[in-house]
């Protein structure tokens, strides 16, 4: 009877955001599929209304329903049998719960029977569905691949392949090679294109595929002979149906494991291609990639939240020395820190879901109607602040996805290291989301440009800094713009020493002194609109605070020359 | 084949399985406003098996049929999140105290409007927990009646084949069609609302709740006629009001005590892993654990 939608009002409160308006009149066309659909809304409150609905009805699946199967689904995992993988029972009757509920095709337009829901309230959902088994979320989570067959395909294969995705077929994402992993550009994979039967064909393997064996499959392939670069790689569909792809082993993993991972053999394998050759890795992955990173933003969500839930129920139970061990500053701190981070990696996550909504809607837009150079404009700032918002929160998020179920586990100290508790799987299932779609390593190398240019900066004194406040809240805000001192005063420092690698070497410190600032004046926003976030405002702030002070005296006292004591 | 028109008997219920201390008033008697209205779970049990058969025969369509204030018009749209197509509404203050006699007599009068294929409901509701109802409105129908069905295995416009359970153990029986069905707590639980059905149908409201609606509202709904739910008085029923309410119910609560159970009733399972894990679900379902 548990619902984990209408148990945490902080989803709620994301939802209701002032600039959902503007998104979803955007995304409804000024709601005028009114006539042709009768799921259609009719104004905002009517489209919110909808959203509040199906994220209540994917709540109670996942308190009633996909939680309650979570051990045994982390216990039992998937197979392979002959060549295909079989999910582990509790999965697939996760599966088929959220089929029967339309949990599909959620951001895809009508005519392809999806829900048109913006990316925001999908994000919710996906956040929800990993609190409670993040492993069934990379399963589900994956059906934004049909948000890039949307934005590159042609209408036949939008035609063809949409429609399954509402109705349930599950998606991959096929591109990491074993000698392609975070440098893509090495990827093997042959694609042939067979002129007398006018048709591409895939040899080759694939590795670390979650949920290699779904019904569609985006895979990244070589089609230029002789080529060795990114130039040299194309995207294409490849459909289950064709069975000429077998999942020669399934990974034995540390957490999700739920979720499949595949090494895939490709023969003969019939595909079609997305969109332009040579494309592929240069411009659909990066699309690809940057949905996959939002959704990996919300996996860490909802491992945190699951495991900060965890933490407190223990720490209010668990009783030493004649008292709660809430009582003892050392628990306390570590939860009302827990706390913080969660309400920060939330609001960025929104905060980001929020940009690639209205660039996003702003580009299927443009592909029916000419926009206002207005519109044309605001597409493009809101693109180029999705660009870094969407690195910038998946670090964040997944960084601190882990650092709360370690956390987490430690309040449980001793019982925490049992498989008794819950808490072991978080830790688990969150070790991989700061790995995957990119590691933190990577984020910060699609983010240091943002701190370079100055774009960060930018848009935090020109937006975050003129935002109107309580005058109570001033002094948060003049140490935030102490913040934002540091973070130009860092990137001065860093940038005029002249060398790329001297960049390099700080830029994960520059990037957090962007973050910590970023997010603490975001938690200061929610708390105008709610103030029950102050707390975690100011907890946020100080602690930020502290951190970019350390980060920036590190940098002071760092002379470019020390290089080389680091080198090995 | 044209499929079968099935109608769902179905109650709204004060949530039982949840109650405080503040559950029953002073005078013995329920307290309504306490507990949350729900669907009675095994309704939900018995619409389960009528959609299943929907997902099955094409041509069939499923009904819900409630008795109730002008709320009860929530679970018919409840049911129709759900899947079914639509439902009917009894609702008259002339039903108002209402014991199981008199609660048979009203929906058998309002089933005769719908001359159905196949009459499904749960085995009994949460609030009286007495089985009756079902069973009297095969009686008074003069239908055959099958209890305790877990699933329907077969059905045809002329037969169908149930399992049923039984104490210990369970049986398979066949019966003809039409007849009433009434469907154990141990059957498939019901599939979740739908998403797209949830949009469609959350504007469906039932006559009495269309007084509060707006021009906007009257505008859609005569567009969309999905929208409606039928609601019905005494007097779009052919009964004798004799029989109905109040006049109609030989029940008279005397005298109300709250028993606490010492003794628990024993339940026997296997050794296996997965009766066991059956068995901690149930217990923190009920919340006897956890």
């Amino acid at each position: 009877m548990a619902n984990f939608y209408t148990d945490n009002e902080d989803i709620k409160f994301h939802l209701a955001h002032p600039l959902m308006k503007k998104i979803v009149a955007l995304k409804e066309r000024n709601y005028t599929q009114r006539e042709q659909f009768e799921d259609a809304p009719k104004d905002y409150e009517d489209a919110l209304d909808n959203y509040d609905k199906v994220l209540e009805i994917v709540g109670e699946i996942c308190g009633d329903v996909i939680a309650e199967n979570a051990e045994s689904v982390d216990e039992e995992g998937p197979k392979v049998v002959d060549g295909h993988v079989e999910y582990a029972r509790g999965t697939q009757q996760n599966l088929d719960v959220i089929n029967q509920a339309g949990l599909n095709g959620i951001s895809l337009p009508r005519e392809y029977n999806g829900l048109n829901f913006p990316i925001t309230p999908f994000i919710m959902a996906a956040e929800i569905v990993a609190r409670a088994d993040a492993g069934l979320q990379n399963i589900w989570g994956l059906q934004d691949c049909a948000e890039t067959i949307n934005e590159f395909a042609d209408a036949e294969q939008k035609a063809k392949y949409l429609p399954r995705v509402s109705a349930g077929e599950t998606c991959a994402m096929d591109l990491t090679e074993p000698d392609a992993g975070s440098d893509l550009q090495a990827v093997q994979l042959k694609a042939t294109f067979n002129e007398k039967e006018n048709r591409w064909y895939l040899n080759g393997v694939k590795r670390f595929i979650t949920n290699g064996d779904g019904h569609i499959s985006l895979v990244l392939a070589r089609s230029e002979e002789g080529t060795q670069d990114a130039r040299g790689l194309s995207m294409f569909i490849y459909d289950r149906n064709s069975n000429a792809v077998t999942v020669r082993r399934i990974e034995n993993k540390l957490g999700i494991k739920g979720s499949p991972t595949c090494e895939l053999v490709f023969k003969n394998a019939p595909a079609e291609l997305v969109g332009e050759r040579k494309m592929g890795l240069i411009k659909y992955v990066m699309s690809l990639m940057n949905a996959a990173r939002l959704g990996i933003g919300a996996q860490s969500a909802g491992i945190a939240e699951a495991a900060y839930r965890e933490g407190l129920k223990y720490a209010q139970e668990r009783k030493q020395f004649g008292k709660p061990i809430i009582e003892f500053p050392a628990v306390y701190e570590m939860l009302s820190n827990m706390e913080a981070k969660l309400h920060g990696m939330r609001t960025v996550l929104y905060e980001t879901a929020r940009f690639v909504d209205i660039y996003k809607t702003y580009y299927h837009l443009s592909h029916e109607r000419a926009l206002e150079k207005e519109e044309r404009n605001e597409m493009k700032e809101y693109q180029r602040l999705a660009d870094i918002f969407t690195p910038l929160q998946k670090l964040f998020a997944s960084e601190y996805a882990n650092e709360v179920a370690y956390d987490s586990l430690q309040i449980h100290g001793g019982s925490g290291y049992m498989k008794d508790y819950p808490v072991q799987r978080y830790v688990r299932d969150a070790r991989i989301t700061n790995i995957y779609e990119g590691t933190s390593q990577l984020q910060v190398v699609a983010a240091i440009r943002g701190v370079t240019t100055g774009q960060y900066a930018k848009y935090i004194r020109e937006v975050y800094e003129q935002a109107t406040i309580a005058p109570e809240y001033e002094p948060l805000r003049y140490t935030l713009k102490g913040m934002t001192d540091q973070l130009e005063a860092c990137t001065q420092l860093v940038t005029e020493a002249g060398c790329p690698e001297y960049v390099d070497f700080h830029a994960r410190r520059l990037v957090e002194i962007a973050g910590y600032t970023i997010i603490g004046y975001l938690l200061l926003a929610d708390t105008q609109r709610e103030a029950r976030f102050a707390k975690s405002a100011k907890i946020f702030i100080q602690y930020g605070e502290a951190k970019v002070a350390s980060y920036a005296a590190y940098i002071r006292n760092f002379n470019p020359d020390q290089l080389g004591l680091f080198k090995k | 084949m044209k499929g079968l028109k099935i109608v769902v008997l179905a109650k709204q219920v004060p949530d039982t399985r949840n109650v405080g201390k503040d559950a029953m008033k002073a005078d013995g008697t329920v307290n309504r406003a306490a507990l949350p209205a729900i669907f009675n779970p095994e309704d939900l049990n018995a619409l389960e098996q009528a959609l299943r058969l929907k997902d099955k025969m094409a041509g069939t369509t499923v009904h819900i049929l409630t008795m109730g204030p002008g709320r009860a018009a929530e679970i018919i749209r409840e049911a129709m999140f759900r899947g079914a197509d639509g439902g009917y509404l009894l609702s008259d203050r002339a039903f108002a105290g209402s014991d199981t006699l008199a609660t048979s007599y009203a929906l058998t009068c309002a089933l005769k409007n719908l001359s159905p294929d196949l009459i499904i409901c749960g085995r009994q509701a949460i609030d009286g927990d007495t089985a009756q109802v079902g069973p009297q409105v095969a009686e008074k129908s003069g239908l055959p009646q099958i209890t305790y069905a877990e699933e329907i295995l077969e059905c045809s416009e002329k037969k169908l084949k149930i399992r049923r359970r039984l104490e210990r153990g369970s049986e398979v029986v066949e019966g003809p069609v039409p007849c009433v069905v009434t469907v154990n707590g141990s059957a498939a639980p019901c599939r979740p609302r739908n998403a797209r059905l949830v949009m469609k149908y959350k504007h469906a409201k039932a006559t009495s709740e269309m007084q509060e609606a707006d021009e906007d509202y009257v505008t859609m709904s005569a567009q969309r006629p999905y929208l409606k739910i039928t609601e019905w008085s005494v007097n779009d029923i052919q009964s004798n009001p004799e029989d109905l309410g109040l006049s109609g119910s030989p029940t008279k609560v005397k005298h109300i005590e709250s028993v606490v159970f010492q003794a628990k009733e024993a339940k026997v399972m296997d050794a296996s892993d997965a009766a066991i894990e059956e068995m901690m679900k149930e217990l923190i379902a009920n919340h006897t654990i956890g």
